[in-house]
């Protein structure tokens, strides 16, 4: 018999378009509404059809939200998913499945637990029925509400007519009746305890998390050309175009649907673009024109390994340098990267805001292991955005590059007002007219690189400190690291170790400098340089102790982060 | 052509005190297209608060700081783009881009294909001078085989670009060409162009006094021809008129009434309130968490 207690993954493998995508989303729908939580991220190669995908689904009795290397189950739909993951395999590991799934080289090392899935399938109709039998069976396997499933479901295929559903529930039905039976014939025992407040609870992606953020911020314009693994973003708001009576346009290309974003904002919309590392390559150029023009825009990269083309479909914060450098000349901006789906959510849409008053672009960073990730939350409080507009009346006298104290010029859009409105990408004066005087050019510049950029400075965000404040040890991490930097840190169970987290990257606030003073730090991050680390150097004067760095295209694993710890605490 | 020189010109004069030099050289088309583009502006009974022109890189970019509207100096080639969001951000105002030969056909060439294909409500002004003037003298698309360059000693080899045969095989919906000696007659195809609804696509041929010794007054004068008896909404006939090369016609080539881009984005379907005076929708952002619970 193989147990399981408190806290289960199980991974779920198969040829792209054999519908894992589909038993993942059963799932965590059907675990969540069952009163667990859940956690589930999937990897993916770069092709249509066939390769392996797998997918990690936690099943809890508490919160989990980050990525554990370990398999507890794992289901194979095509032979050559144990090779592909095989030294996440342990000696509890429980394949679950058919024989002709395994290759034949672990056979005789893995607890295979047979399971006539093809033919249960088969039994109902076709080998299409598969995916729905083998969710119900895990599902089976949890004691999990039936009647999700069945509503899931029907949600799913109802389009696709009564007969389809009929067939999936029954599919569904004898999965889960084959689970509860390998529990209670004792093949596999599990125990998690369900959390009644789950229910309550939303299931969100990190995809939906930005694009819902967005619309709470008032997004109401995105241009976008389609990119692993920024897309999910744009069809996001495409879906809800029509609802929330927005612009969506895909374009020809990113350097098309940059300046349009910036054409929008010029007029007043809070546009938005998605995109990936190298369509943001082809932004740079309108990234200055931002910069110069102080045109407001929001920019959602979406990091995957690079240089170029890279890995389409894995994950790496490569990126970094990329938003921090990106443009020629000298002109402020604000990057954000989000740890958490409800930072996610506050943080897009306090982007709008930010861009708006202080005129800048904003850009938030995530990366394909963020925007892939699912996992159970209370719902945020809407009430809890504040919409702030920062646009003025153009009056007679109107300068829209006025000079001001705090180098934020009043904006106003065409149309609002009498006078006009003139920006310009060109060195300017006040009234935005093109100008080559040496002292304007001066003041100009003073303006947005230092006024304004030591104003956004003064009201950057500050990081999150996990743990204790007279901790020896601070773990210092960025972005889609936050979950399983402190899982590990529970893990490590140690009162010396604490976590310093940054979702507001650049400009950095100065009382920051004091989180690190007299601390032992080890930088953990996703790319081969650390290239936040380099940033804490150039901005702050800060030396990292140690670097934890990972830079294979997967995601980091809690195991991973605990060991990389541990070599330092140790 | 018959038309009263309009009241209402000084509206749109700038009167910022960086406007008062004009950097373009004495003699230079462009003064000609300014006055052109006044005209049109004024006669149209528009306010410079509701225009808004759009402008790349060049000599014929610098336009926004020579009229009184509002305007946006952007970048090489990316006027349309950026041109194209501001109408979509608020389809109250009369939006023009405007830029060279160089920047609408090179640099731009790719934006002008897809705004094409979209049809953003916008008119698109090209000062065709068939030359680089910004950056002395470089061949343009527009150049015409033969012509010596510093860039091009040899004389240039390259097809020259045909911006009317582009947009009659694209199915633009609204190209024409004139040529800016031709005040008056110039002012009306700028008012239709505008007040099409639709992309419009005028190429202005003017000369470069500084740098194309070719295309002069004179020879634009000697070369061109107005198209009397064309029917616009006659496609093949178009694009026949377009591919004629000596005589160039002038005239609106082809019309092809069409939805907008900004008439079929979801934005407008039941609300025309411009996207700036908009607010977020709460009440849908709590329903999708609701929804989310389930």
């Amino acid at each position: 018999m193989s147990e399981f207690r408190e806290d289960v993954s199980i991974v779920l493998g198969g040829a792209a378009g054999q519908g894992v995508q589909t038993v993942e989303a059963i799932l965590t729908y059907a675990l969540k509404k069952s009163g667990y939580h859940v956690y589930a991220n999937k990897e993916y190669m770069s092709r249509v059809r066939g390769g392996i995908n797998t997918t990690e689904i936690r099943v809890s009795s508490r919160r989990v939200r980050a990525f554990v290397k370990r398999i507890d189950i794992l289901v194979p739909f095509k032979k050559g998913t144990l090779s592909w993951v095989k030294d996440r395999l342990g000696e509890n590991t429980v394949v679950l499945g058919e024989k002709e799934n395994v290759e034949e080289d672990f056979l005789d090392k893995v607890n295979l637990v047979e399971v006539p899935l093809t033919k249960m399938a088969m039994e109902v109709g076709s080998q299409l029925y598969l995916n729905t039998t083998a969710a119900g069976l895990i599902v089976g396997l949890f004691h999990g509400d039936f009647e999700a499933v069945k509503e899931y479901i029907r949600k799913r295929f109802g389009s696709k007519g009564e007969n389809v559903v009929e067939k999936n529930i029954e599919a569904a039905r004898n999965g889960y009746d084959l689970g509860v039976k390998l529990c209670e014939d004792g093949t596999i025992g599990i125990e998690v305890q369900k959390d009644e407040k789950v229910r309550e609870e939303v299931l969100l992606t990190g995809t939906e998390a930005v694009g819902i953020g967005a619309f709470a911020g008032g997004m109401n314009f995105l241009s976008f050309y389609p990119m692993s693994p920024s897309t999910g973003v744009s069809t996001f708001a495409a879906q809800h175009a029509e609802d929330f009576e927005i612009v969506v346009e895909q374009v020809g290309d990113e350097i098309s649907a940059i300046n349009m974003a910036l054409g929008a904002w010029y007029a007043g919309a809070r546009a938005m673009v998605s995109t990936s590392g190298g369509g943001f390559a082809l932004m740079s150029e309108a990234l200055s024109l931002a910069g110069m023009a102080e045109n407001p825009v929001v920019v959602h990269l979406a990091q995957r390994p690079g240089p170029a083309t890279g890995l389409p479909t894995r994950t790496m914060q490569g990126d970094l340098n990329l938003v921090l450098y990106a443009g020629h000349g000298d002109f402020p901006r604000i990057i954000l990267a989000p740890g958490s789906l409800e930072e996610a959510f506050y943080l897009t849409s306090e982007a709008f805001n930010l861009a708006d008053k202080y005129q800048v672009p904003v850009i938030i960073l995530t990366d394909q292991y963020f925007v892939d990730t699912y996992y159970n939350l209370p719902a945020p409080d809407v009430e809890k955005v504040k919409f702030e507009r920062h646009i003025v009346e153009a009056e007679p006298g109107y300068r829209r590059y006025e000079l001001t104290e705090d180098g934020i010029s009043p904006r106003a859009v065409p149309g609002y007002g009498e006078e006009v409105v003139v920006a310009n990408g060109n060195e300017h004066d006040e009234w935005g007219d093109i100008t080559e005087d040496a002292e304007l050019t001066i003041k100009m510049q003073e303006k947005r690189a230092i006024k304004k950029l030591e104003t956004i400075k003064k009201n950057a965000h500050l990081p999150k400190l996990i743990g204790k404040e007279n901790a020896k040890y601070l773990a210092i991490a960025w972005g889609s690291t936050l979950h399983v930097v402190e899982e590990a840190l529970e893990k490590l169970g140690r009162e010396d170790v604490a976590l310093l987290h940054f979702s507001w990257v650049y400009p950095l606030n100065p009382e920051v400098k004091e989180f690190f003073e007299g601390k032992v730090l080890i930088d953990v991050e996703s790319n081969i340089t650390g290239q936040f680390a380099e940033l804490l150097k150039k901005e702050l004067g800060i030396e990292v102790h140690h670097k934890i760095l990972k830079y294979d295209g997967r995601p980091f694993s809690v195991e991973e982060v605990l060991e990389g710890l541990k070599g330092v605490v140790e | 052509m018959n038309v009263q020189l309009p009241t209402g010109r000084e509206l749109f004069e700038p009167k910022r005190p960086g406007s008062a030099e004009i950097a373009w050289c004495p003699g230079c088309g462009n003064f000609g297209i300014r006055n052109i583009l006044i005209s049109t502006l004024a006669e149209l009974g528009l306010k410079p608060s509701e225009v808004a022109i759009v402008s790349g890189i060049g000599q014929a970019a610098k336009m926004p700081h020579y009229i009184n509207a509002n305007g946006y100096h952007t970048l090489h080639g990316r006027s349309i783009p950026i041109a194209t969001g501001v109408k979509a951000s608020n389809p109250e105002l009369t939006v023009i881009a405007e830029g060279g030969d160089g920047d609408m056909y090179a640099e731009g060439g790719n934006h002008l294909l897809h705004a094409i294909r979209r049809n953003p409500d916008i008119t698109v002004l090209i000062h065709d001078n068939q030359v680089y003037g910004l950056t002395k003298g470089q061949a343009s698309p527009t150049t015409m085989k033969g012509m010596k360059t510093p860039t091009q000693p040899w004389g240039v080899f390259e097809e020259p670009f045909n911006p009317v045969a582009l947009g009659v095989a694209l199915d633009a919906s609204f190209v024409a060409r004139t040529f800016m000696g031709y005040f008056k007659e110039s002012v009306e195809i700028i008012k239709k162009a505008i007040r099409h609804k639709g992309l419009a696509i005028v190429d202005i041929l003017h000369p470069c006094v500084s740098f194309n010794k070719v295309n002069t007054y004179a020879w634009y004068k000697e070369h061109t021809y107005w198209m009397d008896d064309h029917d616009p909404h006659d496609r093949e006939a178009a694009f026949r008129r377009a591919l004629e090369s000596d005589p160039l016609p002038l005239g609106i080539f082809y019309i092809h009434e069409k939805p907008s881009f900004e008439e079929q984005v979801p934005a407008y379907k039941r609300d025309k309130t411009p996207l700036w005076k908009r607010e977020p929708k709460p009440e849908l952002v709590k329903k999708f968490f609701e929804e989310k619970k389930l």
